[in-house]
């Protein structure tokens, strides 16, 4: 491997990188030069400004000089990167969704007519894409970086590709997050960004897929690993949702503004295609890769049933594309097409609960880890919350149940469940077993990481209960008629009622950011002075294993 | 024009019929190799591979 590296004179990334990078950069000064969209030049200037970090720190990292890391069986740089990435974001986005979950409760806190950007309208897609895209995203490639590494027993392929990857993702990050701020939106939930930006997003995903095949093509194990497989279809599935659900006309090249190529219930429908499948290829599949990867790792015991988990992986794959259209329940969408999405959301709750039973089950004859492994616990109550979710996920996509619950708080709950529950805390998970992995040292504190653990607990079912009566009641409230056949409440009295529930949903996000804050502290303090690792930190396999 | 000038009568009538065949016996093909006898013990293997790697 080292030779290979050191030896090889002539290497496609040495120009490929700073290719992309100069023609980011130029692209950034045509668009200030030209534009007279002036949140236009305010987007230009700020991803120009992140072309020039990444092209001094290319400069500085690989003119005249091969990186360290380099020199390594595994490029771990990168990982590090998106690791420290992850935590930064993860604050950022949780602190915004305490904020604007605050916004709800009191109303006058937080109104400043004069500062637009300060306005619930944009900062909740900051807190969905901060949290989802800046926070989850630097997981998933910090996270499958290191997978596929170890899986496949070979160093990242594509040299500095990877580093584009990391950069110019978290540049992507930065002028979407600012284009809210501007008041920039094309209006498609969890797809915001608008058609620079996204284009960007496609460039710096196709490296990512061409990193991760590259990798799995030089492989040294024979078999591709389960958890890898779910990594390829978030890359490749991501890749063709982004695109297809971005196909738009910008009014002109220099303005911010552009219209979908959809229309009417076509639009509606390739939206919800989109919105569900990155609720199932970007918050589920890549996240069980984690799953298939962290918990024997750290439970120092093979998954339950690998052959459970290639079926878990086919069915829930076959299956998840499908169910984007209970979205629409009840609207122009043809009837048949609402019931296909409602028949394939239930179908989905069995290879779910395959994945969960997996998952959990490959804890079987250790579960007295649990009482002393805080990490480990945090990924198995994970698990369990991913059950839950998957579980509420078919109910709430019945006809029946989703007339009541659409639209409603029980809704926002059942997200937050998925959200908080699962997705947060698999990736806590990993984050805890990995920093002591890369950087050779031993975790500051297992006590903070227990108090991260029940105050974060305690934060989620604080959120989940109250938004689940504050759902309900809104839904029965919505729909009580009195005697003479009007609607019984007012829209205003429903808010009002709603009130305390709101309260007890932002204390619920304020101790999930307490814990999160708590963490950050805490491999702050692991890196910076935790006492190097005495062992590598898994023993390789039990000699004992219970039957 | 894609679709040949098919009405949507047509993309719906082969979307719930030969889809679901297709879908199905993808489904029989995963289930059989991955419960097929032979190939157990190579997925025993194979679920051994993140405690093989002593480095991290």
């Amino acid at each position: 491997m080292q030779a290979q590296v050191s030896e090889s004179p002539w290497r496609f990334d040495h120009y490929f990188v700073p290719l992309v990078i100069v023609l980011g950069l130029l692209a950034a000064l045509f668009e200030a030069a030209w534009s007279h969209d002036p949140r236009m030049v305010a987007q230009a200037w700020i991803f120009g400004a992140c072309m020039a970090i990444t092209g001094a720190w290319y400069l500085w990292m690989y003119v005249g000089r091969t990186p360290k890391d380099e020199s390594q069986p595994y490029a771990d740089d990168v990982v590090r990167a998106g690791v420290i990435a992850s935590m930064f974001w993860g604050i950022a986005g949780m602190l915004v969704g305490v904020i604007i979950a605050l916004q709800l409760s009191f109303p006058h806190l937080f109104y400043l007519p004069d500062q637009a950007w300060t306005n619930f309208g944009r900062l909740r897609p900051l807190h969905t894409s901060a949290v989802i895209f800046a926070f989850g995203g630097n997981v998933l490639i910090a996270t499958s970086f290191y997978v596929v590494q170890r899986t496949c027993r070979a160093r990242l392929w594509g040299g500095s590709l990877s580093w584009l990857v990391f950069w110019g993702y978290n540049a992507f990050i930065v002028l979407a997050g600012t284009g809210y701020l501007l008041g920039i939106s094309q209006s498609r939930e969890y797809a915001e960004p608008e058609w620079y930006a996204d284009i960007w997003l496609t460039i710096v995903w196709v490296c990512y897929l061409l990193v991760f095949m590259g990798t799995l093509w030089k492989r040294r194990e024979p078999h591709i690993y389960v958890a890898n497989w779910f990594y390829l279809a978030f890359i490749i599935t991501i890749a063709i949702l982004h695109i297809v659900n971005n196909l738009a006309v910008p009014v002109s090249l220099l303005e911010t503004q552009s219209y979908s190529l959809f229309s009417g219930v076509q639009d509606a429908l390739t939206q919800w295609w989109y919105g569900h499948n990155a609720v199932a290829f970007y918050l589920t599949v890549p996240f069980l890769a984690i799953m298939y990867y962290f918990i024997p790792k750290r439970a120092e015991r093979p998954v339950y049933s690998y052959r459970l988990s290639i079926l878990h992986f086919w069915s829930l794959t076959f299956i998840y594309i499908w169910a984007g259209p209970h979205h629409l329940l009840y609207t122009a969408l043809p009837d048949w097409a609402q019931t296909l999405g409602m028949t394939f959301s239930i179908i989905l709750w069995m290879p779910s609960w395959g994945g969960m039973i997996n998952g959990m089950m490959t804890l079987s004859g250790a579960w007295d880890k649990l009482r002393t492994d805080p990490v480990l616990r945090m990924m198995v109550v994970s698990v369990a919350f991913y059950g839950m979710a998957t579980f509420e996920g078919p109910v709430m996509s019945i006809k029946a149940v989703n007339a009541l619950s659409h639209y409603t708080n029980w809704t926002v709950g059942h997200v937050h469940s998925g959200a908080l529950g699962w997705v947060a805390y698999i990736s806590f998970g990993a984050i805890y077993c990995l920093v002591p992995w890369l950087w050779k040292k031993k975790l500051y504190s297992n006590a903070m990481v227990e108090w991260h653990f029940w105050l974060s607990a305690l934060g989620i079912v604080l959120y989940i209960t109250s938004m689940w009566v504050a759902g309900i009641m809104q839904g029965l409230m919505w729909r009580a008629y009195n005697d003479f056949g009007f609607l019984e409440y007012a829209f205003v009295e429903v808010v009002e009622a709603m009130h305390p529930y709101y309260i007890i949903r932002a204390l619920g996000g304020l101790l999930f950011l307490a814990g999160t804050l708590l963490m950050a502290f805490n491999l702050w303090k692991t890196i910076r002075s935790g006492s190097p690792a005495a062992a590598p930190a898994p023993a390789p396999v039990p000699a004992v294993e219970a039957a | 024009m894609i679709m040949h000038n098919w009405a949507y009568e047509d993309v719906l009538a082969f979307a719930k019929s030969w889809s679901s065949v297709y879908f199905m016996m993808l489904f029989a093909v995963v289930l059989v190799w991955a419960y097929w006898p032979r190939n157990r013990a190579r997925f025993q293997d194979a679920a051994r591979i993140p405690l093989k790697d002593e480095d991290a």
